[in-house]
């Protein structure tokens, strides 16, 4: 509803001590603004993502500086460094487990593709294969003002959602899936090495 | 600390039977080693450790090495009968050595402030006769380590406490550090591919489609 005041009428009021909303606009101010990350990392972006949390940084200027323990409170999963192909079951795990709306930052090369580790046996090539990201950050690590950076990309990114219309939020969406498939170990690799539903890389087109 | 002559010599002394060869390292380390046959390893491992004069009480690293088949060829003098003439005729010749397994110890003692001493054990093949006993009894520090190298190379340990994967998970069946190995197949999207990469990935690659040059006239007008 906010397009539909005009924006001149509405600094007038609000200068008179009256402020004129959408309910929309009312309830993503409240969701960006204090967005839960859950707690855990896994390599070395997690020490970045402790310094961007800590004083010299602080997360708390964006609202996000209650890392939750339990997947059953956090909204946003930082997903900070490597994951191993044994360790990406948990992670799915923890993703299905968060109530939604959720969110994922992809941290650091490791995480949005493997990074250094990307050829090795035990590294799985980016955790978008089986949970859908938001927002990435390249770096290996990415500075704290790099994550600040993409906090501030999710929370513009949460402003922007809908809450009615046919362009309306995925996770209004009940036919939207939010939990996803956990891979299972396999003989050689996870299986499937892939979920086909979440991971789309573009065609590469080579002679 | 004594020469690993001596070392060996007054350990084929103390456990009867014990058969070592000293495996010489002409790199810049000069770190020879060792090599004990697998019968008598746990018995020369205790000699190793308790020995006065040595107390190699501390194994400070455990490993394994993957030595595939390898087939040299050699150029050999050769005297034959041509034509009623004895000749010297050059011929090629192949010897084929079969591939194995080795476990490497890395030994220091703390009591008397020297080492490493290097000791390995050589497995008979690298398939069903890749066995060694363990010398985890000897030294609890390699455990662990007998564990990684069961996992990554796939040693068995007769006489390991505990013999479980480690890094892998247990449904895991290969050994990823053998040379012979070959990870899955996920080189779906590499866009900077390079060398060995390359090849796997060309694999994936779907033709780009053939332009005529005539798309581009159309899109001029």
């Amino acid at each position: 509803m906010a397009d539909q005041i005009d924006e001149g009428l509405r600094s007038e009021l609000q200068r008179q001590g009256i402020w004129v909303t959408s309910m929309e606009e009312l309830y993503n101010w409240g969701r960006r603004n204090s967005i839960w990350p859950l707690q855990f990392g896994l390599a070395c972006c997690a020490i970045e993502m402790i310094a961007t949390a800590a004083s010299r940084y602080d997360l708390a200027r964006f609202g996000g500086e209650i890392f939750r323990p339990s997947p059953r409170q956090a909204d946003l999963m930082i997903v900070a460094g490597t994951v191993t192909k044994k360790m990406a079951p948990q992670i799915v795990r923890l993703y299905n487990q968060m109530p939604d709306p959720k969110y994922v930052i992809s941290m650091g090369a490791c995480a949005i593709s493997g990074g250094p580790f990307k050829q090795g046996y035990n590294v799985l090539k980016g955790i978008d294969r089986y949970i859908p990201v938001d927002v990435y950050i390249p770096g290996c690590p990415p500075r704290p003002e790099a994550l600040l950076h993409a906090f501030m990309e999710l929370q513009r990114k949460i402003d922007e959602q809908k809450l009615t219309g046919n362009k309306k939020a995925e996770h209004l969406n009940a036919a939207q899936p939010s939990e996803f498939p956990v891979p299972a170990f396999g003989e050689h690799d996870l299986e499937p090495p892939a979920n086909p539903d979440v991971f789309r890389p573009l065609k590469l087109e080579r002679q | 600390m004594e020469s690993l002559e001596q070392i060996k010599a007054r350990a084929e002394a103390a456990v009867p039977g014990a058969k070592i060869d000293i495996v010489p390292n002409p790199g810049p380390s000069h770190q020879s080693s060792l090599l004990i046959d697998n019968e008598h390893a746990p018995a020369v491992a205790r000699f190793l450790r308790i020995d006065p004069a040595l107390r190699l009480d501390f194994c400070s690293n455990a490993t394994g090495v993957d030595w595939l088949d390898r087939t040299v060829k050699k150029t050999v003098k050769v005297k034959k009968v041509i034509d009623g003439v004895e000749k010297e005729v050059d011929e090629t010749q192949a010897e084929f050595f079969p591939g194995y397994l080795e476990a490497v110890y890395h030994l220091y003692s703390m009591t008397h402030k020297h080492g490493p001493v290097i000791i390995r054990t050589r497995t008979a093949d690298r398939a069903d006769g890749a066995r060694l006993p363990s010398l985890t009894p000897t030294w609890r520090s390699a455990e662990f380590q007998e564990r990684e190298i069961f996992d990554l190379y796939g040693i068995r340990f007769d006489g390991h406490p505990d013999l479980r994967r480690i890094l892998m998970w247990d449904e895991f069946v290969d050994h990823p550090m053998r040379k012979d190995y070959r990870e899955p197949d996920d080189y779906e999207y590499e866009p900077t591919p390079h060398d060995d990469v390359l090849e796997r990935a060309k694999q994936h690659y779907t033709a780009r489609p053939q332009l005529d040059g005539a798309e581009n006239i159309t899109a001029q007008k």
